[in-house]
């Protein structure tokens, strides 16, 4: 029994449409009558969970794995391939609808940074009470506070309200707590994606020794690099299955692979991103529609000449007259790394006002200078600074190899092609 | 960090995440574990309830005192309600001390789920520390308001009854009671959002008919039954008689105190049932 977390058979089931239901639920009610209201009431009251329909979907199927203590294994998938739902019933925060979990030693969580902050509570105030949450004693917390403070660095800034905080330092405050935790297990979401650079490397430094001092450590996360790095196992989930299990290289492999099986529902060039599968959950749609022509006019069909140009239209809704509005399209490789942006607020001549409901903004991509592979677009809707809506892997471009140069040669290598000239002096 | 080469593993300290179905004890060793956290939670709503106010903890005395002007005016004098005892205000004020602090423990600890929405679908404690927490932080300014209803009595020349020893029960069973209605309202929240909008309605009408501005005796006797089974009856009424003096109607009090000590401990049940899905719905 060297296995510190034993996952048997677990499975989680959501009822659709009611996994996060609106504010205005007496309205709702009053509409869906009072039979609703009652299926409602039985599923609040716990007894609604063993009844099968078709409403209801396996958001975790059937999965078994071990950890054993020292290891660190990664977690990959898609968004709705059953990460975030596995990780809430390791953390405790739900149950599992069958199955079941043994964890042996302390563990500790962090699927969000800073969770629990509050606004108007000051850096020092909300390391205690962050701390607390994650389960840290009052003298732990004490004992280590100079320390997180160093790590955090924000010295200077402890006795301001996290609410004056730029989002970086707040990122930074919050993964100082969790960096000092003690536990045996640790339990991490991606947390890493927010933040600069150079503090991303530092909490993968922190989370490496971590690994090393013999601390177990489960890692979900998009950016593959940072699996490869840190993982030495890691498992796939595709649609709440666990399909592979094994060296954290070869489920890297095996999950670009299996997202390059899935291209046959690229085929059209009309993307309805209103029901987009690659919406993370946190985001309500706005964006409509996203529609790929290329440089002529034609449909998009997934590829396109290097050099070649390309139109794509973006629909979204505003529900709100809304000047400060940006629209993004993103380019980026198999791994999710950004390899361009395309943004409305790049347009020097935009002056659109403010806009209310449905529109269709285009954008014109005179090249393609994308050296010839395989690249994934998003796309994404950002109000006031915010943003408010992003869709992953919302259609595939296949770049193909031409004489760019004119050389005879085709180019591969590097991440794009440029102009350039050559003389010699 | 230090490196450290193992870990111990306690074997005995084995958790087992499985399905839950049906009603569930107490984990009162997780309560009791958590104990830190919880006076944390409390210390965070005290902190941050007035902030950006100009008048700051003073609301806490502002509520009752100024609802007491307006009954003292109204009932008081307009209405002529004699009160057996006390002068009128101070009568008014006492029973709105009390009640004050149920009305706003239940409002508050009613929305505390909801108002917390990421530490419910974030992180793992236990849960009913969120409605709980924002009760405890309003004892605070119910002590507040105690210290005023004291300073009212020396203003009033009415000094203490020797009953007084018996305040901490009446304000344990009215803790009781609103932490019992606020388990339940806070946990039936999270499913019915129509809580937000009843619990307001039904607080105005309980002032009305709890004996908050009315001396119990000026309710006919047939129908003190049934205000018995108001916890805050018997909690207000009683209150009053061990501040003011006059003789405590046991058996009133008692129903009061019973019955909420069934709420409390049918909230604990009630959250700790519907607490599973909290998660998953909120």
């Amino acid at each position: 029994m060297s296995h510190i977390i034993t996952v048997d058979n677990l499975s989680k089931k959501y009822k659709l449409g009611t996994a996060r239901p609106h504010d205005d639920n007496l309205r709702e009610a009053l509409v869906h009558g009072l039979h609703a209201s009652w299926q409602v009431l039985r599923r609040g009251w716990g007894d609604g969970a063993n009844s099968s329909g078709p409403e209801w979907m396996w958001a975790l199927h059937d999965v078994s794995f071990r950890v054993e203590q020292g290891e660190v294994m990664g977690i990959i998938g898609a968004n709705g391939a059953g990460k975030s739902t596995l990780l809430k019933i390791l953390s405790r925060i739900t149950d599992p609808t069958e199955g079941c979990v043994r964890l042996r030693g302390r563990v500790a969580s962090l699927l969000e940074v800073g969770t629990g902050f509050h606004p108007d509570l000051t850096g020092r105030e909300n390391i205690f009470l962050n701390g607390a949450m994650l389960g840290m004693k009052n003298a732990e917390i004490e004992s280590k506070f100079d320390e997180i403070v160093a790590f955090a660095e924000l010295e200077k800034f402890l006795d301001t309200p996290v609410k004056h905080y730029s989002s970086g330092m707040y990122v930074r405050l919050g993964f100082a707590v969790a960096a000092h935790l003690d536990p045996e297990v640790l339990i991490v979401d991606e947390v890493l994606a927010v933040g600069d650079i150079s503090f991303q490397k530092k909490c993968l430094g922190k989370m490496g020794q971590f690994g090393e001092s013999g601390r177990t450590i489960l890692f979900v996360s998009h950016n593959i690099p940072a699996v490869l790095n840190l993982c030495q196992k890691a498992i796939v989930l595709e649609q709440g299955r666990l399909t592979f299990e094994g060296g954290a290289k070869s489920a890297v492999d095996y999950y670009v692979g299996a997202v390059s099986r899935e291209e046959c529902q690229y085929e059209s060039h009309i993307v309805d991103l209103w029901n987009a599968r690659g919406r993370p959950p946190r985001y309500q749609p706005w964006l409509r529609k996203l529609v790929l022509f290329t440089g002529d006019g034609k449909p998009f069909t997934g590829e396109l000449a290097l050099g070649a140009p390309m139109r794509i239209h973006v629909e979204f809704e505003l529900r709100e007259a809304i000047t400060n509005f940006d629209v993004r399209v993103n380019f980026t490789d198999q791994y999710g790394q950004m390899i361009f942006t395309a943004r409305s607020s790049y347009e020097p001549t935009r002056d659109w006002g403010p806009r209310s409901g449905v529109q269709e903004f285009v954008c014109e991509l005179p090249e393609i200078l994308f050296t010839p592979g395989e690249y994934r677009i998003a796309t994404g809707l950002v109000l006031n600074d915010r943003c408010v809506d992003y869709v992953e892997d919302a259609h595939r471009l296949k770049v193909l190899g031409t004489d760019y140069y004119g050389t005879g040669k085709i180019p591969s290598l590097g991440f794009f092609v440029q102009d350039q000239h050559w003389r010699l002096k | 960090m230090d490196t450290v080469d193992t870990i111990d593993i306690n074997p005995a300290r084995e958790l087992v995440l499985k399905p839950h179905a049906g009603w569930q004890p107490v984990n009162w060793q997780e309560i009791w574990q958590g104990r830190e956290l919880f006076t944390f939670l409390v210390w965070r709503d005290i902190k941050i309830r007035y902030k950006q106010t100009v008048l700051g903890g003073l609301w806490a005395i502002f509520q009752p005192l100024l609802a007491m002007l307006i009954f003292t005016a109204v009932f008081g004098r307009l209405a002529g309600i004699q009160t057996d005892g006390p002068p009128y205000p101070l009568f008014a004020y006492s029973g709105l001390v009390l009640w004050t602090f149920f009305a706003n423990s239940v409002s508050m600890s009613s929305n505390s789920l909801v108002g917390n929405q990421v530490l419910v679908s974030k992180v793992y404690f236990p849960r009913v520390f969120i409605p709980l927490a924002s009760i405890g932080a309003l004892l605070l300014d119910f002590f507040i308001g105690l210290l005023l209803m004291f300073g009212l009595m020396i203003y009033y020349r009415w000094p203490p009854s020797a009953g007084c020893i018996w305040m901490p029960f009446y304000i344990l069973g009215t803790l009781l009671a609103s932490s019992g209605l606020g388990l339940i309202l806070s946990a039936l929240n999270v499913s019915f959002r129509d809580v937000k909008y009843a619990v307001p309605f039904f607080i105005q009408m309980g002032l009305f008919l709890s004996p908050v501005i009315y001396p119990l005796s000026h309710v006919p006797a047939r129908f003190q039954l049934f205000l018995g089974l108001n916890p805050m009856s018997g909690m207000i009424a009683g209150f009053r008689q061990s501040v003011f003096g006059g003789k405590a109607d046991w058996g009133f009090v008692g129903a009061s105190f019973a019955m909420s000590a069934v709420l409390f401990v049918a909230g604990l049940f009630i959250f700790r049932r519907m607490e599973r899905h909290f998660a998953d719905i909120i």
